[in-house]
């Protein structure tokens, strides 16, 4: 089966081959380019194509039924057999699955499911590119040596299913890291973007943005490791919402592990997180952010099941007016723990704040505040009260009087995602951004600035 | 037991393959092309409560082309197994090049890709140690194991869930470059966990207790008694999470430390292992995973740590899971030392860091991780060396007055130029004069690279000595995760910061 073959096609074929108490399928059929550099110069690009195949078997028995996945990329013809087969196989030979529900149906076909898939290529680049090259130029002129990422995917993905249901969708996803530093290193600064296709990318705007804050930087300020008031960046929100929402999942937390769980028993759902207003959720349909409409599960974990291939996704709260309002459940857990049906997507946004930008809340700053640009190397250290560490990085600020005043030495922090919505006083505009921790994995959030008057900067890191 | 290279991998097109991209390369006039073929399945197993809850079996396969042609790297991948398809990805890697060499010019650059000189190893195959196959195991025989692990932990007192997990990996790759050199090689690894969780109702407390044995490059006689006891670690978690749930939280202060291996491996993972990636050192890393501290003009000078400190990259150590015959760049696997008597003395490098830098030869640590990856600098099995004759873990509490023994890996962070790092662990042990006094909960260690390697104040002997490991390190944009081993002996460490991470959190 060559690369022309048409990933419906495949699809359907294997569902042919299925001879099994049902069937999924999942062909993703995937194309990237990108641009690396560092030091003002170029360091790695590539191209990519590739598709990968996914079957699903279930087969029913008198303990319930079981499921066997095989995943495959490249696969030929020759091969798609085998693939079913070896799926088959799995099922066979397994346990009952503890998630199993009956396969979704009644979805009526996406259009252009049998449409060939979108694809991007190095074209995508055609006016990035260029301008990256003057953006060296320029960078050199100006004394700042320029490092970053530019990365442009286009996924389509195609479901079909043995109780009837042929669903696709279709996601570009593109993201732009740039770091500016000074040339002996002592300054560092960064700005990123997600883009579905970078005709939105203004390099130039965000090369001076950069320029400013290395700019600011050429103050410094040493501070000790203690509690400042800190404004947090949409970024750093982002990355530190994303982790809460990974955490989420209603199973564990019904079961007295995680930081939803409550003492003596059940879930913390309808608790108070947040004085503020605040508003945290997903929606697949959200202008800008969209992701995927219905579940897309290649295996089964805390918070996906595969059986729940191609349930419908809607907008779900997870936070509403700072109350706690849903935790992530499958069919299967939901069933478990009581709670109503709310699979994870694939965008998370926070909106519920005052309508204050950045630079405002900045110049709102009565007294002295600390300006993070993002956090960087988080991770968990208590479960119990979903305690992350993690630091600062590419420039923290002093402002004081509404105005930044210089540079300050980077920290390692120790804090609460779920603490700090409680102790967060207050929220600005929400704006689209791009999670520079989770980059890699989640790029589709709209967060406020915070503003937190007591972070726990843990200690100093000298690193820039 | 030896093996030979899988033979349905040896039975893909790769010569063919090879021979019409690497022909194609040459034509478009690219000064160097290596043609990469790769075949990396991965199979892993969960079960919750000793109840399946997630299975996969994945095969990545595909191929991939890069060139230097104009002095700029160039470098596509494609999947389809003809060779037409393959000269067309060849042709989209010089594309890419001529990309890249139109962006250095518009910025007034005269930078231009070298590589350092290799010998030609032609027709060379390498196969891992290692005795069973995990994937010539029945699943059902795989799943039934942590099945009955999980239920026996489920079965002890104080045990309110078990999570068990086991992750599989077959990697064959086939490397061609323009300069003759052809390798084919095979690597296994296994990675088994086992978590036990107890959870008191009342208060809304719970903490677990994982096991310790690192990931290996070994087959399935891992799982059934070579290279770790299972069934004593088992057999020793539910007691061990009860006296942790019973134990007092730590008072935050300055400590000694003995370190157990099963915690130092990640230690020096992130302020040694990363810290001496040449490439990051010269800022090749520095917009995603960052920097080091440790840059290129302090090589021969910079006191890393304690004179007993003694560090070594190494390829070749058998069992690792950094261990291979050639790089990805058709550079034979090397051991060489990285820290010498406490002072940094060497560094990883790939083909084109070390000729950037005159360092002559590579150590041979370019590493993708798919063939849809370019092949990046990566960590070698990176290992603090025991001395001869040294102590026992015994004797090295022994020598502690007050100070915690620290077991097990949990959580971890390192700033981006490897000075600031805190971590955690799955067991910390309060010394009193000598002798082990009950577990602390709620601890962390936090300290600055050189500082911690300074304040060492004995290195362990041999019997102490542990190749722990990671499957999942990663690095490069776009991202990438390479599997690596560190072997290390038990140390003790003077005077260590000691956190509450409650009172951290804030309460």
């Amino acid at each position: 089966m060559s690369r022309s073959s048409k990933p419906y096609e495949i699809v359907e074929r294997a569902l042919e081959l299925s001879s099994t108490d049902g069937c999924m399928v999942i062909a993703d059929e995937q194309s990237s380019a990108n641009l690396r550099w560092a030091g003002n110069a170029l360091t790695t690009n590539g191209v990519t194509r590739g598709r990968t195949l996914t079957v699903i078997a279930t087969v029913d028995g008198a303990q319930g039924t079981a499921s066997g996945v095989v995943s495959r990329s490249a696969v030929t013809a020759d091969e798609l057999e085998p693939l079913v087969r070896a799926a088959e196989s799995a099922a066979r030979k397994s346990d009952p699955a503890e998630d199993a529900q009956p396969l979704v149906g009644d979805a009526e076909p996406t259009v252009g499911f049998r449409d060939a898939p979108a694809e991007t290529s190095s074209a995508v680049f055609a006016r990035f590119a260029p301008a990256l090259g003057e953006a060296f130029a320029r960078a050199r002129a100006g004394g700042r040596e320029l490092y970053g990422f530019a990365n442009h995917e286009m996924t389509s993905t195609y479901l079909g299913t043995s109780t009837g249901l042929r669903l696709r969708h279709d996601q570009p996803n593109g993201t732009l890291e740039l770091n500016a530093k000074s040339p002996d290193r002592s300054r560092s600064a960064w700005a990123g973007v997600a883009t579905r296709d970078f005709q939105d990318v203004d390099l130039a705007d965000l090369d001076a943005e950069l320029a400013q804050r290395l700019g600011w930087a050429e103050r410094r300020i040493e501070l000790p490791a203690g509690r400042y008031e800190t404004l947090l960046p949409p970024t750093a929100v982002a990355d530190l919402l994303i982790y809460q929402l990974w955490s989420a999942a209603a199973r564990d937390a019904a079961e007295g592990r995680t930081v939803f769980s409550k003492p003596g028993g059940g879930t913390r759902v309808g608790e108070t997180l947040s004085p503020l207003p605040l508003r945290l959720r997903s929606d697949p349909h959200e202008p800008g952010l969209e992701s995927a409409p219905f579940v897309i599960a290649h295996s089964s974990g805390d918070d996906a099941s595969v059986f729940d291939n191609g349930l419908p996704l809607s907008a779900t709260d997870w936070v509403r007016g700072g109350r706690l309002e849903h935790l992530v459940t499958t069919r299967h857990s939901a069933g478990l723990t009581g709670l109503p049906v709310a699979p994870g997507a694939g965008n998370l946004i926070l909106d519920g704040g005052n309508g204050r930008s950045l630079e405002e809340m900045v110049a709102a700053t009565t007294g002295r505040a600390l300006l993070l640009t993002c956090l960087w190397y988080i991770r968990e250290v208590d479960p119990a009260t979903l305690l992350l560490t993690g630091l600062t990085r590419d420039g923290v600020y002093l402002v004081e009087g509404g105005e930044v005043v210089g540079a300050v030495n980077n920290f390692r922090f120790n804090e609460s995602p779920v603490d700090l919505l409680s102790r967060a006083t207050e929220a600005g505009r929400t704006q689209k951004t791009l999670p520079r921790e989770w980059g890699d994995w989640f790029t589709r959030a709209a967060m406020p600035a915070l503003r937190v008057p007591d972070f726990n900067m843990s200690s100093v890191s000298r690193g820039v | 037991m030896a093996h030979s290279i899988d033979a349905s991998f040896t039975a893909l097109p790769l010569r063919a393959l090879a021979d019409a991209a690497l022909a194609r390369a040459r034509a478009l006039g690219a000064h160097h092309a290596d043609f990469r073929f790769e075949r990396v399945r991965s199979a892993a197993w969960r079960l919750r409560d000793a109840k399946p809850s997630g299975s996969s079996d994945t095969t990545d396969l595909g191929y991939a082309v890069r060139v230097v042609h104009g002095g700029a790297w160039g470098f596509a991948s494609g999947v389809d197994m003809t060779m037409d398809a393959a000269a067309r990805v060849a042709g989209q890697a010089v594309a890419m090049a001529k990309l890249s060499a139109q962006v250095i010019a518009a910025a007034g650059s005269d930078e231009r890709v070298e590589l350092a000189h290799e010998p030609v190893h032609a027709d060379k195959t390498w196969i891992s140690s290692y005795r069973i196959n995990p994937f010539e195991v029945a699943d059902e025989e795989k799943t039934a194991l942590l099945a009955e692990w999980s239920a026996r932990l489920l079965a002890a007192s104080g045990v309110a869930h078990v999570d068990a997990s086991l992750l599989t990996v077959q990697e064959n790759k086939f490397y061609a470059d323009t300069a003759g050199t052809v390798t084919t090689q095979q690597r296994v690894r296994l990675h088994p966990q086992v978590s036990a969780v107890a959870v008191d109702e009342t208060t809304g407390e719970f903490d677990s207790m994982r096991t310790i044995a690192p990931p290996a490059g070994r087959g399935w006689e891992y799982l059934t008694g070579t290279g770790w006891d299972w069934e004593g670690e088992l057999e020793r978690i539910p007691e061990l999470l009860a006296e942790k749930m019973r134990a007092p939280s730590v008072e935050a202060g300055r400590y000694d430390l003995v370190v157990d291996p099963s915690n130092l491996w990640l230690t020096i993972h992130e302020s040694i292992g990363h810290a001496t990636e040449l490439d990051r050192a010269l800022g090749y890393e520095a917009a995603y995973a960052g920097t080091s501290f440790a840059t290129f003009d302090q090589l021969g000078k910079l006191e890393y740590g304690a004179s007993m400190m003694n560090v070594t990259g190494d390829r070749t150590a058998e069992h690792g899971l950094a261990t291979v015959g050639y790089d990805d760049e058709g550079v034979k696997a090397q051991s060489w030392d990285l820290i010498k008597g406490g002072t940094l003395v060497g560094y990883q490098t790939d083909r084109r860091i070390a000729k950037l830098t005159g360092l002559g030869r590579s150590n041979g640590c370019a590493y993708a991780d798919s063939p849809g990856h370019v092949p990046v600098q990566r960590m070698a099995n990176v290992s603090l060396q025991p001395v001869a004759g040294g102590l026992s873990t015994e004797d090295l509490i022994g020598g502690v007055e007050r100070g915690i023994y620290v077991v097990g890996d949990r959580s971890w962070s390192i700033d981006m130029q490897r000075y600031n790092f805190q971590f955690t662990g799955q067991r910390f042990f309060r010394i009193e004069n000598g002798r082990l006094a009950g577990q602390l909960r709620d601890v962390a260690y936090q300290a600055t690279t050189t500082d911690f390697w300074g304040s060492m104040e004995q290195v362990g002997g041999p019997q102490t000595y542990v190749l722990g490991g990671a499957f999942n390190c990663g690095k490069a944009q776009p991202g990438q995760v390479a599997a690596v081993s560190h072997g290390c002996p038990t140390a003790l460490f003077r005077g260590v910061d000691i956190l509450n991470t409650n009172q951290e959190a804030g309460r």
